[in-house]
């Protein structure tokens, strides 16, 4: 028979936020800059079929780190939520705000609830606005929190360098290709050094405020990426095909029996 | 259930993996925001509401172009005189409706929702016959009320990316789906503007030609059926054109139908029955 142990609420929470934070740090960064006709999301992302960034409603997407099948879930409700919320009142009153609390409340209770395993994931969810100062780009982390972000903001893996390398070089007003070489620049930045991440392993699309549709987000496909980066380095969409898509070699090497985590 | 109020945790239907539907979704959750799910009472209500008319739609080579008249009648009022009935779905398709206005306009934003949460959900878009095939299952709901005289018979028009061509597909009251060769007509003035079209259409005619086309037919419709409008001249209301090309939905501007609709009227200034198909 196993022992009652006690164990404190605040060393209870510690646990829960160190498994989470550790599963978050194992997949790569994902960054989202503000340029000067909307938001762009860039991340590392050899699987063209998995996405970690999505459209969600006319001005609003979504990116996330973690758990593929976590953020999956979640990125699901979101478009339910919208399109359910857009169908019964009108498009407009769809909100990234109203999602992000949403998401926010759904992190949050997980979290704290003993029953469940915490979500090993972060999410932003951005929103373009008709000027740049109605942009708005909420971070929300496994625990609930809510950050609203500004110009630029990083999360996964080496969330802390890449965080460093923009913070040095972002300037406001940017144009979107000078937004993207810089994030893709960025992405390659770890504790340990840098590399060149290649244009045909990066997940990029845009909330464009001046697109003439009402749907502002837009995926830039691999050979416009390459068009505008150079093909540096050679892709690891090669050596991907072999292997579960869903965990990609790169992914720093723990041990066998971690949850898969998307790339 | 109404939607959840921001704040809220997201509700477990929401989470649980399933269905790229959204009707279905609906259904699920919260049935009653769905047109075809309300119970009337026995009787028709068919004078109730106003009725949309005519919708003409024609394949061009490298394309499809779908009109419809700007008159919605309630019995021998005109209820409205520049209702929109034809609308865009997605990129590649558009719909137009004609039936009990008032629930064709919520079916038809049912089904762009539809097909923009399918494309959101799977991160791909539905082929042009499934996209049919989704349309007829929305009008075979509707089939209870379509019996008390609350009608509603779209046409649908895409691109197909895989043949490119234009399509069009007709449907019947209870769902039916039957796709139609060069063109098609559905409403009231339906009929008129067929056999106008019969008269008017070849398989070599350009965007611009087969625009005029539909406007000529549109106009014989409206001369011999009360319930369908002719270009408005004086209030400048012209029908709505919608062409569907690879490079995706354009609705054509007010200005460009003007000058195509002026042109018809001041040819029938000269012949008010339209221009003369040959007889052999």
């Amino acid at each position: 028979m196993t022992m009652p142990f006690y164990v404190s609420p605040e060393q209870l929470m510690k646990d829960r936020a160190d498994f989470a934070r550790k599963g978050i740090a194992r997949g790569r960064s994902v960054a989202v800059v503000r340029y000067a006709d909307g938001v762009l999301f860039v991340s590392e992302n050899p699987s063209a079929a998995l996405h970690k960034i999505s459209e969600i409603y006319d001005r609003i997407a979504f990116a996330a780190v973690g758990r593929y099948n976590e953020f999956e879930n979640l990125r699901i409700a979101g478009v339910r939520l919208a399109d359910m919320r857009g169908y019964s009142y009108d498009r407009r009153d769809v909100t990234g705000r109203g999602l992000a609390n949403a998401y926010a409340q759904t992190l949050g209770t997980i979290f704290s609830s003993g029953g469940e395993k915490p979500y090993e994931i972060e999410i932003f969810v951005a929103e373009v606005g008709d000027t740049a100062d109605d942009d708005q780009i909420f971070r929300l982390t496994f625990d609930g929190q809510v950050v609203e972000e500004h110009d630029y903001a990083v999360m996964g893996g080496a969330a802390e360098a890449v965080t460093t390398y923009l913070k040095e070089r972002y300037a406001p007003g940017l144009a979107r290709d000078e937004a993207l070489a810089l994030a893709a620049a960025a992405l390659g930045q770890s504790e340990t050094g840098h590399r060149d991440v290649p244009a045909r392993d990066l997940e990029v699309a845009v909330l464009d405020r001046t697109r003439s549709q009402e749907r502002k987000f837009k995926r830039i496909a691999p050979p416009v990426l390459v068009g505008i980066l150079g093909d540096k380095g050679e892709s690891a969409k090669a050596e991907e095909t072999s292997s579960d898509p869903v965990t990609p070699p790169a992914a720093p090497a723990g041990n066998d029996d971690e949850p898969p985590i998307a790339p | 259930m109404t939607p959840p109020t921001s704040g809220a945790r997201l509700p477990e239907s929401y989470l649980t993996p399933g269905t790229s539907s959204f009707s279905e979704f609906v259904g699920a959750v919260s049935p009653e925001l769905l047109p075809s799910r309300m119970t009337l009472p026995a009787g028709s209500a068919a004078d109730l509401a106003p009725h949309a008319t005519t919708i003409v739609a024609a394949t061009f080579d490298g394309g499809v172009v779908m009109a419809g008249d700007r008159r919605a009648t309630m019995g021998n009022i005109i209820a409205q005189r520049d209702i929109e009935k034809v609308f865009p779905t997605d990129e590649y398709s558009c719909v137009g409706i004609a039936g009990t206005a008032g629930l064709a306009v919520e079916l038809v934003r049912l089904f762009q929702t539809e097909l923009e949460h399918y494309e959101k959900i799977e991160g791909t878009t539905l082929s042009i016959d499934g996209k049919a095939n989704r349309l007829s299952a929305l009008i075979r709901g509707n089939l209870g009320m379509a019996m008390q005289g609350l009608a509603v018979v779209p046409l649908f028009a895409g691109f197909d990316l895989i043949s490119e061509q234009g399509r069009i597909f007709s449907y019947d009251v209870t769902g039916g789906r039957y796709e139609e060769t060069a063109f098609h007509s559905v409403g009231s003035g339906s009929v008129f503007a067929r056999g106008s079209l019969k008269k008017l259409y070849r398989d070599d005619l350009d965007q611009q030609q087969c625009v005029t086309a539909l406007i000529q037919s549109l106009y014989d419709a409206a001369d011999d059926d009360s319930a369908t409008g002719g270009p408005d001249l004086t209030r400048r209301i012209f029908p709505v054109v919608s062409v569907i090309t690879a490079d995706g939905h354009t609705r054509m501007s007010q200005d460009q139908v003007a000058a195509i609709a002026d042109e018809v009227v001041s040819g029938r200034m000269q012949r008010p029955d339209g221009p003369n198909a040959s007889l052999t």
